[in-house]
């Protein structure tokens, strides 16, 4: 390889002070922001039935923001969605009520009583075995139980290499099933909504956001988000060179393992026991910004998920997984 | 290497959410299949830094087992995606991909250079403002690259940089490189590509990537990273009269009436007077919401809510105008790229979409298609997918417009097939074929909603369809007596009734058919602008011309009625004789028997009468009436 480094890493930051003080139709977040607005409003009109998954996370909170706005002063015409597997940290529980009676929005809640009942966990299943049950099927089981017709999620193209080739709007057969081979052309901002019954649609409003523009825009807009991505002490153990926090009694302690508390915090948040933490001091959001900037590895690095096998997103992702 | 140096920044260094830090280039790359697309954004992705610690170990462990390079590092894996791709080595579908200099921030979207999926390449045109065109130094300007070029211009690309790669394998030489350079600058300038960059480049070594190649010192123009980061793109949309295509009414009171979406172009101020398309309605801006608060201005590409000092009809689909007057017509000329494996069908009705506006489309007639090779219009009554064509274009109604070379969110649209819902095509409007600019329609000072408040009901279509003998008549008959006796306003279409009137001049062929259809749809829409409730009963079994009556009229003014009584009740009965008369042989095409009927997928409502007696059939429509607040 003869390819010689010059450019330097790029400074995010670096607006020259004296810039125009009114710009706000061309900054790039007010961009990104315009066009997910946009995209949540022709669900809202397109579709009879629509939902938001609210999985709690960073970019759940900057969805849920960005719906507050598109429809203000009136409230999102749909209701929020958590598919919960019952692993996920209490605090991120606590943090969904919290702001889903402080904004007055409608939250459904669905856990895959099937899969509690046969006592599926990830700790004993394997985590492809219980992603598949208490994620894939719950997900399936909501839409159809509430015939929601359109799924709106927070997922980004620069995520994952198979969600790069997601459409901001995405269909699915009845059986909920991705194909990507057969996704519908996309041009400008025109978006084919139409559906045959018993078909669905996945929304992606951030489909153009970047990881770091969720944190810039969390930051600027001043967004709410579960304390667990700001560094405090908790109790770790390491597993499979991950650091797993133990939330609470029911994960099973392999022979030598202590928990130990340790300064770290979550780039991304789901199940506990699937959701690796990074050792940081980072306790405030500016100082997560710039971790961000000098972090060399990608968030995705952090959850045990994507590792099952090779190309294990794609395939979760024909099978129904958002 | 540096970029494990870590940049440094101020914690009071806050994202400034209303200051443009450095702007985004959209572009594009295409290319052949193994002219190296993948390997050159891959390329550009890792010296961008873009690429974290774990996505490189990735790339490298890959490298190995499925590159192509023998184990150097592949970049082209960094894009090629789908697990199919990797297995197959080419890139088959879209994808897009973000990284960032210290001037501008990319997302560039990388097409496929394969044949068949010429549909993916006007996909990520569609919303590039710049294109990079890949060509091989060993086969030159290649059929693909005109094609590719071609629907660049088509799309307004106007800025592309002609990247001829693997300059290596031909030895670094400047006069091939000079005779590639002005074939394509002579095809570009017959399509209106006003500025093009040729750059020689080396994308898996990085030759003239970022780094100027010290192979190359014939070249001394700017590097593929240099001109992204200095072209100037910008267009004129804020300087364009005001368009805002409506995509939302927000309405949470009584207090509050708002228009949702987003600025196509222009600028929008508090207190000024616009005109509401296509009714051609004058009012003034009240206020201005956007995202950031609310505001006395705001301009192009912001999503916006704008409230009116009068209260008069908006609704989605139409748009607020300022300025000189939008194209308003029902006819017009376009450019389609065809995308359906389901070829074009002339007379065939088509879904458009255009901003937030959804109408039924025929194109009447294919002026000519393109023949790639040569750029010249050849005669052609069909495009198949892949091809490029002119087509005149009749819609069910008027639609407000620009061409797309003026505006092309104003001015470009799709077709979706009414019945596999693929998206058929992407069209850029021509021209307007009627001369309706500042033409509106008459509007009438008393109109539908003015006649529905006297009748106290809102007017609708009740369409029942179902199989011969299936019992639509002698409900919608029933209903008929029914709405009289409530006092409302109501009058029945029955198919053999017209048939002895209006359509006497019809027979059985299958235009006529149609047509018979058509005209029902027509006189039923009209009998809704007088206020009225029209109830029509008609088998018509194909599902195209049901849904070519409902966009005849307004949104939830069209009530399906499936009279869903079995073939074999329907044979039973046989009330006029006719299934008996098709079983032998003597009506030929009798729908049920030999002519299919295509039951409706989601009608409003639906009647079995082998299990509903006409009265309960009857109560159940006016019930779905009341509880619609149609009565």
């Amino acid at each position: 390889m003869t390819g010689q480094i010059v450019m330097e890493a790029p400074p995010a930051h670096d607006a020259p002070d004296e810039a125009p003080a009114h710009r706000s139709a061309t900054s790039h977040l007010r961009r990104l922001e315009a066009e997910s607005i946009h995209i949540l409003r022709e669900t809202a009109a397109e579709f009879r039935k629509p939902v938001m998954l609210y999985s709690i996370g960073k970019d759940s909170s900057v969805l849920l923001h960005l719906a507050m706005k598109a429809f203000h002063p009136g409230k999102p015409p749909f209701p929020l969605l958590h598919v919960d597997t019952t692993w996920k940290f209490r605090e991120m529980i606590a943090f969904r009520d919290r702001r889903a009676h402080e904004l007055g929005l409608d939250l459904i809640v669905h856990t895959n009583d099937d899969g509690l009942r046969q006592g599926i966990d990830p700790f004993t299943h394997g985590s492809a075995r219980y992603t598949d049950v208490m994620k894939t099927q719950a997900l399936r089981q909501a839409l159809d139980l509430h015939g929601f017709d359109a799924a709106i999620g927070g997922a980004r193209r620069d995520e994952e290499k198979s969600r790069a080739k997601e459409r901001v709007f995405s269909h699915r057969s009845a059986a909920h099933r991705w194909d990507p081979k057969n996704q519908r052309p996309e041009l400008w901002s025109l978006y084919n909504t139409m559906l045959a019954p018993g078909e669905g649609m996945r929304v992606f409003p951030l489909s153009n956001w970047t990881e770091l523009d969720v944190w810039d825009y969390i930051l600027a807009e001043n967004i709410p988000i579960v304390p667990l991505y700001l560094a405090a002490s908790r109790p770790v153990v390491e597993r499979d060179g991950a650091l797993i926090m133990v939330d609470d009694d029911r994960m099973p302690l392999l022979a030598g393992e202590e928990p130990h508390m340790r300064s770290v915090r979550f780039r991304t948040l789901g199940c506990y026991p699937l959701s690796g933490a990074t050792v940081s001091t980072a306790a405030t959001l500016p100082e997560i910004v710039r971790e961000m900037m000098a972090s060399r590895t990608s968030e995705r690095q952090g959850r045990m998920i994507d590792r099952d096998s090779p190309a294990s997103m794609e395939r979760k992702k024909a099978e129904g997984y958002f | 290497m540096s970029y494990h140096e870590a940049p440094t920044i101020a914690a009071s260094d806050a994202p400034r959410l209303d200051q443009d830090d450095r702007p985004t280039l959209r572009f594009v790359t295409c290319g052949s299949v193994d002219d190296g697309k993948s390997t050159l954004v891959g390329r550009l992705l890792y010296d961008s830094k873009t690429l974290l610690d774990d996505q490189l170990d990735a790339l490298a462990s890959e490298s190995k087992t499925a590159g192509t390079t023998g184990g150097d590092l592949d970049f082209a894996l960094l894009v090629d995606g789908l697990q199919a791709e990797r297995e197959q080595g080419i890139t088959i579908d879209v994808a897009y991909r973000f990284f960032a200099t210290k001037l501008r921030r990319f997302i560039v979207t990388d097409t496929p250079g394969h044949a068949q999926y010429t549909r993916n390449m006007a996909t990520g045109a569609s919303n590039a403002e710049l294109a990079v065109v890949l060509v091989d130094a060993r086969k030159g300007v290649i059929t693909q690259t005109r094609r590719h070029s071609h629907i660049l211009s088509l799309l307004g690309i106007r800025h592309v940089v002609l990247a001829v790669n693997k300059m290596d394998l031909i030895g670094f030489d400047g006069d091939r490189f000079a005779a590639i350079t002005a074939e394509y600058l002579t095809m570009a300038g017959q399509l209106g590509i006003s500025e093009v960059q040729c750059i020689p480049v080396v994308a898996p070594d990085g030759d003239n990537i970022v780094a100027p190649s010290t192979r190359m010192p014939w070249y001394t123009g700017p590097t593929v990273t240099a001109y992204l980061e200095s072209v100037d793109v910008s267009g004129d949309v804020s300087q364009r009269p005001f368009r805002l295509p409506v995509q939302w009414v927000n309405r949470p009171n009584a207090e509050f009436r708002g228009f949702c979406g987003r600025i196509a172009s222009g600028t929008i101020a508090t207190g000024e007077t616009i005109a509401v398309q296509p009714s051609g309605r004058r009012t003034r801006v009240a206020r201005i919401l956007s995202p950031g608060g609310e505001r006395d201005r705001a301009a192009a590409g912001e999503s916006v809510t704008l409230t009116l000092t009068d209260e008069i009809d908006v609704s989605r689909g139409d748009v607020l105008t300022a300025g000189a007057a939008p194209q308003v017509s029902d006819q017009l000329a376009a450019h389609l790229v065809w995308f359906d494996d389901e070829a074009m069908v002339a007379g065939r009705r088509y879904m458009l979409k255009c901003g937030t506006a959804s109408t039924g489309a025929v194109i009447t007639t294919l002026k000519h298609r393109i023949a790639i090779d040569t750029m010249a219009q050849e005669s052609a009554a069909t495009l198949d997918a892949n091809q490029i064509g002119y087509a005149h274009l009749s819609l069910d109604r008027a639609l407000v417009f620009e061409t797309y070379r003026d505006n092309r969110d104003m001015g470009s649209f799709i077709l979706i097939d009414p019945i596999s819902h693929r998206t058929a095509a992407a069209g850029m409007i021509d021209v307007s074929l009627r001369r309706a600019t500042n033409i509106h329609w008459q509007r009438l000072a008393v109109d539908k909603s003015v006649r529905a408040r006297l009748k106290q009901q809102r007017p609708c279509v009740l369409w029942f369809t179902g199989l011969s003998g299936a019992g639509k008549s002698t409900i919608a008959d029933l209903v008929d007596r029914r709405l009289a006796e409530l006092g409302r306003h109501a009058t029945l279409l029955d198919g053999d009734n017209l048939r002895h009137g209006i359509n006497r001049d019809l027979g059985f062929s299958n235009a006529d058919r149609a047509e018979n259809v058509r005209r029902a749809a027509e006189i039923a829409a009209l009998f809704v602008n007088a206020g009225m409730i029209a109830l029509v009963a008609l088998i018509s079994p194909y599902r195209s011309e049901r849904e070519q009556a409902r966009q005849r009229v307004e949104t939830g003014e069209f009530i399906e009625i499936h009279v869903a009584t079995p073939l074999a009740e329907c044979e039973r009965r046989d009330p006029k004789g006719l299934y008996r008369k098709a079983r032998a042989g003597e009506l030929p095409a009798f729908t049920g028997i030999d002519d299919p009927y295509e039951r409706p997928q989601a009608p409003e409502i639906t009647i079995d009468t082998s299990e509903l007696s006409t009265d309960a059939a009857c109560e159940r429509i006016i019930g779905y009436l009341r509880d619609n607040h149609y009565l």
